[in-house]
């Protein structure tokens, strides 16, 4: 490849055709009471993670909701599964298990078993 | 919504194009990288067309690109344009005939602002008087060279030997049409069919036979943009603007791209090189890229001239697939023999070679 000095930038839209939503859809599929979320951001709130690191779990569901897995990948593991996320949810959302199932539905996406 | 309503709202987006007596003001760009296109321009409308257009051998640059990239203040590029206006003036031209875009919306935006702000006309006119002891009238219309093509389309239909029709399959070639910004994105008035529905190059495209293709980014800047690709480093921005572009038009496989930009066409056609350089892909149909032809290039092509004379083989992304489907005859030998019979040094790294 010849070194020009300069490369193309990838645009940062947000491209519905092109981005994979399969991980949302396993979700979705395994734990529906996600859909009810309302994006409050109780559960980024009170986050023990989010006290250390920058994951937040509101900004994941919108990632995931776009199919931008790449950051979502980069986030994920910074969890402990503590669950006060779970605890704090207005709308009774199984956050811990959403946590749980995105990691699991990577390894599957990884095995091309998704 | 009515028949009639539609008419009168259209004749809203028309420009009107005079039919005769131009002055001709040549582009930076298109005379350095394709000569061949203004030089078959004065051939068109001298001899085939038999109209007056004027060149005037003391024409300057418009200080354009400086003017955009904060090195020439405005006040300089009002009183450089306005010599411009005395040199027509002063041959007795009220139409001015740019060659190009870039140039032309530097014209629009001065006429304008003397139109709504007249003591920079003033200031201007004095200025010039100081410099130059020289005298101006604002001229009547400022034309773009593709308007002035656009307007004698239908001659140059009845001239034509090569429609832009497969000749093989008897198909429309699909074509993609690409307006430069300052066109007509900033006063829509001065642009056939305006911001929103630029006619111009359409209407050569459909006059000549060809099916222009409607993509999702049709209207989105090439990304030449003056400061993107002045700093060797910016110049990412300028190529992903094209890159965005051919990725959507690629679904609808063009033949070629139609532009009416210098810059346009430069960029979309050396970018297609820089991005088969650095990423491997091209646009076109089995691996080839999407040649990038001007108005007058195409033009002469579907009137039947020499396409080596037209200049269609400096460009980076060569014509030759589009030549053998529009049944274009032409002599590879000939392609890089100079007017007094030497043989120039053929380009390397070509696309469609």
């Amino acid at each position: 490849m010849k070194n020009f000095g300069f490369s193309s930038i990838k645009p940062r839209v947000i491209d519905y055709d092109k981005n994979n939503r399969t991980v949302l859809d396993y979700i979705m599929e395994h734990e529906p009471s996600f859909a009810l979320c309302i994006g409050c951001g109780g559960c980024a709130a009170t986050c023990s993670a989010a006290r250390f690191t920058d994951m937040s779990l509101r900004k994941i569901n919108i990632l995931l909701k776009r199919g931008e897995n790449d950051e979502v990948r980069r986030l994920i593991n910074k969890c402990m599964l503590c669950g006060k996320c779970t605890l704090v949810c207005p709308r009774g959302v199984n956050t811990r298990n959403v946590i749980f199932l995105t990691q699991q539905a990577f390894k599957k996406l990884d095995n091309y078993a998704v | 919504m009515k028949q009639e309503g539609k008419k009168r709202i259209w004749k809203e987006f028309q420009k009107e194009i005079p039919d005769d007596h131009f002055f001709f003001v040549r582009s930076c760009i298109r005379q350095s990288f394709f000569p061949g296109s203004e030089q078959f321009l004065i051939k068109l409308l001298r001899e085939e067309l038999g109209k007056d257009i004027y060149e005037d051998p003391r024409h300057t640059t418009c200080t354009g690109i400086g003017y955009h990239s904060d090195v020439v203040p405005f006040e300089t590029i009002q009183t450089v344009v306005a010599r411009h206006f005395a040199l027509a003036t002063e041959r007795g031209y009220k139409d001015i005939l740019i060659s190009c875009v870039t140039s032309f919306g530097i014209y629009e935006e001065i006429v304008e602002t003397w139109k709504h702000f007249p003591e920079t006309l003033e200031k201007t006119r004095e200025y010039l008087y100081k410099a130059t002891k020289r005298e101006f009238e604002v001229p009547r219309t400022i034309l773009h060279t593709s308007d002035a093509v656009y307007k004698f389309k239908d001659e140059i239909a009845s001239r034509m030997k090569y429609p832009l029709i497969d000749h093989r399959t008897g198909e429309p070639l699909k074509a993609v049409e690409h307006i430069g910004c300052h066109y007509s994105k900033m006063f829509p008035k001065y642009g056939v069919g305006g911001a929103e529905f630029p006619h111009t190059l359409v209407g050569m495209i459909e006059s000549w036979g060809g099916e222009v293709i409607d993509y999702p980014e049709r209207r989105h800047c090439c990304g030449f943009g003056f400061r993107q690709y002045l700093i060797q480093a910016d110049r990412g921005y300028s190529m992903s603007n094209s890159k965005k572009k051919f990725e959507s038009m690629e679904p609808y496989k063009p033949e070629f791209v139609l532009a009416n930009c210098p810059g346009c066409t430069m960029f979309m056609d050396k970018w297609q090189y820089t991005i088969k350089e650095q990423e491997g892909k091209t646009y076109g149909v089995n691996g080839q890229g999407i040649p990038v032809l001007t108005y007058e290039e195409l033009a002469g092509l579907v009137m039947g001239y020499d396409p080596w004379d037209l200049g269609v083989q400096y460009h980076m992304v060569q014509s030759e697939p589009l030549m053998d489907k529009m049944g274009i005859p032409y002599d590879k030998d000939k392609k890089y023999i100079a007017k007094d019979g030497s043989k120039l040094e053929a380009p390397k790294n070509l696309i469609n070679a």
